[in-house]
């Protein structure tokens, strides 16, 4: 019997290697070291339960062995096979499998005890145990659901299977709902409050499994409506906010099995998380209570009457041709369509020209901040030709051809106005470029449901169809000029 | 056995390791943003150590119980999370640190 002393010490090194690891990742040049910190840690955290457990005499290990070896095979394979268009989904995933584990976790331990008829009597561990079992749940499992569904929504729908395939292959499509009337906040508040009340029932009769089962029902139910209301662009906010809360819920979890290493690792990302939720607001000007509880985008869209005649890349290559000046501003559209190194051959053929070449980078663009950096970095576009929103804003003026691929809502002038769901959103001033060309499949609205003036100026020319297509015919048109 | 002291040494520590998160990030340039996300959601995973503990029971010939088979679902939920969210992570990394070199 190893006294246990040894095994908090080891716990304590992974809590550190997690602050470490947390503290690296947020600055660029120590952020793989912090991650591979963070990695050590948990290693280290898992090896020290293990030869805990070992040492004290294992029980049985095959759910153990089983479950390690299956979570290792799933995750690798998720992890190297996804596409970079898809890592906001992903993370989005992992997130929910975290909040659901320690859900799970609590009830776990809450039905373990009911069967061995451990239930503590009624004083400070029946307290502390029970309100810790049903936080880490409600947490959780509005995690789980939440997650789940803003990956749908990151998503943007889904295919139903044993649909009709259409000719090119695919099944009917069904975009994920928004939905959200004013009265559904009020429905949320009591749902929220119920749950509170279940925990103290649980407390008054611990032995009643219905109260459990609803206290999950309600708790699941919750993060469904949670998300719901809440529009496309908004997401990588939720995801960031459900980060906090799976956090939170692998804290309580350590109340309830009285483990350290959990509360301080869970309690220090739900912090982490919630600061990194501010700052991603304060990128999009927009307060955490205007994004949770008011919903935006999805509802309400305007119908598109108005009509644009669109380019040819003949035109748009001839207007390419012997400026100094261009400014490249991708949008998730340019992820959807894998773009990036079409976008990247256009700017070497430019930059052959003798053309100044730089990206303007919206701090949302795309389905989560950063994901247009990760995009190009894939494409080898050099780190100093993506500016920030705030500075490429600046060069605007002088620029001679904005190309806007498979952006919309970010460029939108609307949004100066204050007015509507982009009102006060900082935008790109695409508008203030002497030509713009747009490379968009249509007129169709963007995320947030809001038509773009931008596309009828004048000085705008339209490039319709997929933006990889339209890209790769551009260069071929600059390279026959 | 929970004994008041041991709550209370807990709940310090709860406390004291959500200020230090709070402090731990001040400015994040956007691109880390999602790095920083997913890697922070990997820590979170940190639950696999309860599920760890609550997976060794009596195997049974296949008939754990219930109890035990949630916290076999955990496990591998928690060990998903652990393994793909650092992978994932590493990945958007090396791209931006790809990139920063300046190309490949």
């Amino acid at each position: 019997m190893v006294d246990s002393v040894v095994w908090d010490i080891g716990y304590l090194v992974s809590a550190a290697l997690f602050i470490f690891g947390i503290k690296r990742l947020s600055s660029p040049r120590t952020a793989p070291q912090g991650n591979r910190l963070g990695a050590y840690g948990m290693f280290l955290a898992v090896l020290v339960t293990l030869v805990k457990m070992y040492s004290e005499g294992i029980i049985g290990f095959e759910l153990i062995a089983a479950g390690l070896v299956l979570g290792t095979i799933i995750g690798y394979i998720m992890a190297t096979t996804v596409e970079m268009t898809e890592m906001p989904e992903l993370v989005a995933l992992f997130n929910g499998f975290g909040g659901g584990a320690s859900a799970l976790v609590g009830l776990s331990e809450v039905l373990k005890r009911l069967q061995e008829g451990k239930i503590p009597d009624a004083g400070i561990e029946l307290y502390a145990t029970w309100i810790a079992i049903g936080l880490s749940g409600i947490v959780g499992w509005v995690t789980l659901t939440g997650s789940l569904m803003a990956m749908g929504k990151l998503r943007g729908g889904f295919y139903i299977p044993f649909t009709k395939k259409d000719d090119r292959g695919r099944r009917k499509w069904v975009s994920f709902p928004t939905w959200g009337p004013p009265w559904l906040n009020a429905v949320k508040g009591a749902i929220l409050i119920s749950c509170i009340a279940l925990i103290g029932l649980t407390i008054q009769d611990p032995e009643n499994y219905d109260y459990i089962y609803s206290l999950v029902g309600l708790s699941c139910l919750l993060g469904v409506l949670f998300v719901i209301p809440i529009g496309g662009a908004d997401m990588p906010v939720v995801v960031s906010l459900l980060n906090s809360m799976s956090g939170i819920a692998a804290a309580f979890t350590g109340f309830v099995i009285g483990n350290n290493v959990l509360i301080i690792a869970g309690s220090m990302v739900g912090a982490a998380g919630l600061i990194l939720t501010f700052i991603m607001c304060k990128a999009m000007n927009r307060t955490l209570t205007a994004v949770l509880f008011k919903s935006f985008g999805g509802g309400g869209r305007e119908s598109v009457t108005r009509t644009k005649v669109g380019s040819d890349p003949e035109e748009v290559a001839m207007v390419c041709d012997g400026i100094s000046k261009c400014v490249i501003i991708p949008g998730y559209g340019m992820a959807v369509s894998q773009a990036q190194h079409a976008v990247k051959e256009f700017a070497d053929l430019l930059e052959s020209h003798g053309v100044e070449v730089s990206y303007g980078i919206h701090p949302v663009a795309g389905r989560m901040p950063g994901h247009m950096n990760v995009l190009l970095a894939e494409a080898s576009v050099p780190y100093e030709q993506l500016i920030e929103m705030d500075d490429i804003n600046s060069e605007l003026p002088e620029t001679d051809v904005a190309l806007v691929i498979g952006a919309n809502d970010t460029v939108n002038p609307v949004a100066r106005t204050g007015e509507g769901p982009l009102g006060g959103m900082p935008i790109i001033d695409a508008d203030k470029a002497r030509v713009v060309v747009i490379i968009k499949r249509s007129l169709s609205v963007g995320y947030a449901g809001v038509d773009n003036d931008l596309f009828y100026d004048d000085k705008t020319m339209m490039l319709f169809g997929d933006g990889k297509k339209m890209m790769n015919e551009l260069n071929s048109s600059i390279k026959e000029l | 056995m929970l004994t008041t002291a041991t709550l209370v040494a807990s709940i310090t520590v709860f406390v004291l390791a959500i200020f230090l998160g709070f402090e731990l990030i001040s400015k994040v340039p956007p691109t880390l943003h999602t790095p920083l996300m997913s890697g922070a959601n990997a820590i979170s995973g940190i639950t696999i150590v309860g599920a760890l503990i609550l997976s060794n029971v009596e195997f049974n010939n296949g008939n754990p119980g219930t109890a035990s088979w949630l916290a076999f679902i955990a496990l591998v939920m928690a060990t998903i999370n652990v393994v793909g969210g650092f992978m994932v992570t590493n990945k958007m990394l090396e791209m931006i640190a790809g990139k920063k070199r300046g190309g490949n």
